[in-house]
């Protein structure tokens, strides 16, 4: 396997969708367990937990796509207007869930309260489910025709295998979610957080070894694949050592590797899917010369090289003062006049 | 239920509802940085108050933007899915570039800015603001500069492999520094200082008419005039600019514009007008002649083409980029107006008692709010029917994987989820500023507990 621009690139938005998934992962986490915080001051720090952090998170999904559409322009394409109805869910998902945190504590009447809580709570758990949904079709395969156009319907997208993907994307950012809310609270609060971090680590291991067994039983493409490498096994490995690690260290008290081990996870996901398919990106399921693959998607060496020296010179920067920033607000949640 | 005139519908109802915030976060943006600025250098805490004050609505404006503005970005894919097959080599790399450094940088800093009072100093404090003006004017340069390829293409070369015809860059910077971005630029820019410095201005109008927080509103009186006056009238130098290169590279567009259909003749202005599309002619209006050419060429008698002069197929649909045209500059023109006013009596030391001038000022956040959205009509209407000009038809653009009633759906939910959010927007902005400054918002730090 030489290491090409088109190799770069595929790896380069697998990082950043990986790095949109860990780190809005837990924004979207916190959402999901939003509702199930009674009190109004504890919503308030769930809010604030989250509040400085999360639209720099949800930037790294604007880059991931706008780097999918510079380098793999007909992936863009074809996936994006593919799952147009799913799209559009998410979109509105996304859009409640940002002005829900931005409305939601502007008046003082309960209703008002009411109705943003439940729009934050069902933007995030409705935004996470889709993405997993998106991520199971892209992993099975899709009808595409010989110009790369997705053929099927919107309820095609919600076979068994990708809602599996959806409810198990739902389960690692409310796990993931539950760790940093450990992090960032203390009294009941965080040991509240505690209890949804059992419940959302057994939600995830369970959900996720049933995604790994349907992968491996229904889709022969990902069962070839690792019959034929046996050696790549390692990956879905690490995932599941990972995945076990994290109720281990966090039943030894150590919350914060604890919240380290659940990112790991996270990475280590979607690198098992990502050799599971690579080089191809898209499998047309109706026949495989009608896959999208790193080559036939791609844009040109040249402007994957242009492209290249803009993420290196940018890239650093923004990991930099997305690293400085989150150490200016490390620590628990104080609620004060300037929260939420 | 036809899928191409819902696509435009849809995009045009997305990207006018996003444009109300950006340019207001980039206008705020560079007030707020001149306002810190000024309370880093003078002590003052009134400043200080300006910039929470401000940084209030300047939040709401923001999460509006974002809100909105994911949805732009997915929909090239989303409904233009065959323009992006066609053109993602060279348009998908600004795109990018502007998630790369602009987004990163106004999203990450804005944290320190909204909710860093009492983990930073003054000096991070005020560097995060100057950050989040930078991005925020930033993330302006690279969708400009790809919208303005759209208008007048460079630096790329047409490849046909097998199934798929497309654009790919052959000069990056050649495509970047395109014949228009950079005067379709500092418009756009000029555009959003304006309504940055009008909506201080009207809301400084308002508590001066009160006769409420007459300090504050002085103070902010003056910083959204000293804008206002400069951004209005170098709106005027670089809309000239602009029309120069629509003269030059899109003849159709401005012979839209001015209504001027003569296949070849001297080119007049309107004042006012009605087109009359069937008859190719301007009906009502007060003429200008040879105003176009004059300003074109210098020459009030040179020859410009008319749009009789390109097939009918090729033309814009005239009767709405001349009205939006014409909308655009007379607001334009009595944004100057207004704004020399009211700093000529400032200069006198007699704005703020003149209450008849102040009810003038009161409303003029909406025009350049209104000027904006007209002028962005005009290029874009006036760019039809191409989507890259002279390259690929906006017909031949669309989605056609997508069924339109599934666009019909979604052009419904975005028009009322956007007009729910709309009146809550200005809900949430009528409170804040009838609140006004707070007597906290004098100190740095904020250390009061609250419910």
């Amino acid at each position: 396997m030489e290491l090409d621009l088109n190799t770069v690139w595929f790896v380069i938005v697998l990082a950043l969708l990986a790095g949109y998934a860990i780190l809005d992962g837990f924004d979207l986490g916190v959402g999901a367990w939003h509702l199930f915080a009674r009190k109004d001051e504890d919503r308030r720090v769930l809010l604030n937990s989250i509040g400085p952090v999360w639209d720099g998170n949800q930037v790294w999904l604007v880059t991931g796509g706008g780097a999918l559409f510079a380098a793999f322009p007909e992936v863009y394409a074809t996936v994006f207007s593919g799952f147009y109805l799913a799209f559009m869910v998410v979109l509105f998902a996304l859009i409640f869930r940002a002005v829900s945190i931005k409305f939601r504590s502007k008046e003082t009447w309960p209703a008002w309260r009411s109705f943003w809580d439940t729009a934050f709570c069902i933007s995030s758990i409705v935004a996470s489910i889709i993405f997993g949904v998106a991520l199971g079709n892209i992993i099975r395969g899709i009808p595409l025709d010989d110009r790369f156009e997705y053929l099927g319907t919107f309820f095609d997208l919600l076979n068994p295998f990708s809602v599996l993907v959806g409810i198990t994307t739902l389960a690692l950012f409310m796990m993931h979610g539950a760790l940093f809310l450990v992090l960032k609270t203390d009294g009941d609060l965080q040991q509240q957080a505690r209890n949804w971090s059992r419940y959302g680590i057994i939600f995830f291991i369970s959900s996720y070894t049933l995604t790994v067994i349907s992968a491996f039983l229904f889709l022969p493409h990902i069962a070839s694949r690792y019959m034929e490498n046996p050696p790549a096994l390692i990956f879905p490995g690490i995932t599941f050592v990972l995945a076990f690690c994290v109720p281990y260290i966090f039943h030894r008290g150590k919350s914060g590797a604890a919240f380290v081990a659940s990112c790991a996870t996270i990475l280590s996901t979607l690198l098992f899917f990502a050799v599971s398919m690579f080089p191809n990106i898209v499998n047309s399921s109706l026949d495989p010369l009608n896959s999208l693959n790193i080559y036939n998607s791609a844009s040109t060496k040249k402007t994957l090289g242009t492209m290249l020296t803009i993420a290196i010179i940018g890239m650093p920067l923004a990991l930099a003062y997305t690293v400085y920033v989150y150490r200016v607000f490390r620590g628990k949640i104080k609620l004060d006049s300037i929260s939420y | 239920m036809d899928l191409i005139l819902l696509s435009r519908i849809q995009f045009a109802v997305t990207v006018m509802f996003h444009y109300i915030f950006p340019p207001l976060s980039i206008g705020l943006g560079l007030i707020l940085v001149l306002m810190e600025g000024m309370y880093l250098r003078t002590g003052n805490p009134l400043y200080l108050q300006m910039v929470k004050y401000w940084l209030r609505i300047f939040g709401l404006t923001f999460v509006l933007g974002v809100a909105s503005g994911i949805v732009m970005e997915f929909e090239f894919g989303t409904n233009w899915a065959t323009y992006s097959r066609f053109v993602g080599d060279v348009f998908g790399s600004p795109l990018a570039a502007e998630g790369i450094f602009a987004f990163f940088i106004e999203s990450t800093f804005l944290a320190i800015l909204l909710f860093g009072w009492n983990k930073v100093g003054p000096k991070t404090h005020f560097f995060s603001t100057l950050m989040v003006c930078l991005g925020a004017h930033f993330s302006a340069v690279w969708i400009v500069v790809a919208g303005s390829w759209m208008q007048t293409p460079a630096g790329y070369e047409i490849v046909s492999t097998g199934l798929r015809t497309r654009a790919v860059i052959t000069d990056f910077w050649a495509m970047v520094f395109n014949p228009s971005s950079m005067v379709r630029l500092s418009h756009t820019l000029i555009g959003a200082w304006q309504a940055g410095a009008f909506l201080v201005i009207s809301v400084s109008a308002y508590y001066l008419l009160k006769k409420r927080h007459t300090e504050f509103a002085k103070s902010s009186m003056t910083i959204g005039l000293f804008v206002g006056i400069i951004s209005s009238v170098l709106s005027l130098g670089t809309g000239h600019l602009s029309a120069m290169k629509v003269s030059q590279y899109q003849p159709a567009k401005l012979a839209a514009m001015e209504g001027h259909y003569n296949e070849n003749g001297p080119g007049d202005m309107h004042i006012f007008g009605w087109v009359d599309n069937t008859n190719e002619r301007v009906v009502g209006s007060i003429v200008l002649p040879g105003l176009l050419s004059f300003l074109v060429s210098g020459d009030p008698a040179k020859p410009l083409p008319g749009l009789k002069a390109f097939a009918p197929e090729d033309r814009p649909p005239v009767q709405a980029v001349f009205q939006s045209f014409h909308l655009m500059v007379v607001i334009g023109l009595g944004l100057i107006a207004l704004s020399s006013l009211a700093t000529l009596l400032w200069c006198r030391g007699k704005l703020y008692e003149n209450r008849f001038i102040l009810q003038l000022l009161l409303p003029s956040f909406i025009a350049p709010q209104l000027a904006n959205q007209a002028g962005w009509l005009t290029t874009e209407i006036g760019r039809q029917p191409w989507i890259v000009y002279g390259l690929l038809r906006t017909k031949d653009a669309v989605s056609i994987s997508v069924p339109a009633s599934h666009v019909l759906l979604s052009l419904i939910l975005f028009s009322v989820i956007y007009f729910g959010l709309f009146i809550l927007f200005v809900y949430v902005l009528m409170k804040m500023i009838k609140q006004g400054p707070l007597a906290e918002d004098l100190v740095f730090r904020s250390d009061a507990q609250s419910e």
